[in-house]
């Protein structure tokens, strides 16, 4: 493991994160949600967890983010927080 | 010295990460009014527990979970459990992430449900509605 690469994705991963509960707009919440995903799924790729990485990437990155995307098409794209 | 003393924080962080994602995820389950905010929320939180299991298993120095000349090999080379990343909880967090993606489906789909009855995904507005009903 590479620590100092780990260090700045799980930085990266946090800063999403909170970005992506912050934002108002949720399709902006979605996209940032699927940045969250696929920073996560590099952090798994650094500890050697390749398999997970993988799943992550192909279930986390890429179907929650059309889901999201779906939803928000479906409903709104308007939020108050 | 320094150095040791500096590797030895940096391999305990990832523990005080999944901690800062847990309670980010906390927060916008609980303080968050969207319904969608909601479920990304939890998202984060189900992350968070993912990223702990992962770290239990990382070792410094190791390799990932493939045996070495284990296809071409006689099979006689000795296998030290050291050198290899511990693949077990891997094989357990799989299974969490696909439960997480049919958890969010769900959530989702409940979440059009309300949009589609009450037309709007802000919690204090739905209970709003049930209280003048």
């Amino acid at each position: 493991m590479i620590w100092e690469l780990d260090f700045i994705i799980l930085t990266l991963v946090i800063f999403s994160g909170i970005a992506a509960i912050t934002v108002k707009d949720l399709l902006s919440a979605a996209i940032l949600f699927g940045a969250y995903s696929f920073m996560m799924c590099l952090l798994w790729a650094i500890m050697g967890a390749v398999d997970v990485a993988f799943t992550e990437a192909t279930v986390g990155a890429g179907v929650s983010t059309v889901f999201f995307v779906a939803a928000v098409f479906h409903t709104t794209r308007d939020s108050k927080d | 010295m320094g150095v040791e003393l500096f590797s030895d924080i940096a391999s305990k962080y990832n523990y005080l990460g999944v901690v800062i994602l847990m309670m980010i995820g906390l927060y916008a389950m609980i303080a968050k009014n969207n319904l969608v905010k909601k479920i990304i929320g939890m998202n984060i939180f189900q992350t968070a527990i993912i990223l702990f299991y992962v770290s239990t298993a990382a070792k410094r120095g190791a390799t990932i979970p493939i045996i070495r000349h284990g296809h071409n090999g006689h099979g006689h080379e000795v296998i030290h459990a050291a050198e290899y990343i511990n693949p077990l909880p891997h094989v357990l967090m799989l299974t969490a992430i696909v439960v997480s993606v049919a958890t969010l489906g769900v959530a989702l789909a409940l979440a059009v449900k309300v949009y589609h009855q009450y037309g709007t995904l802000e919690e204090d507005e739905i209970r709003g509605q049930l209280r003048n009903k």
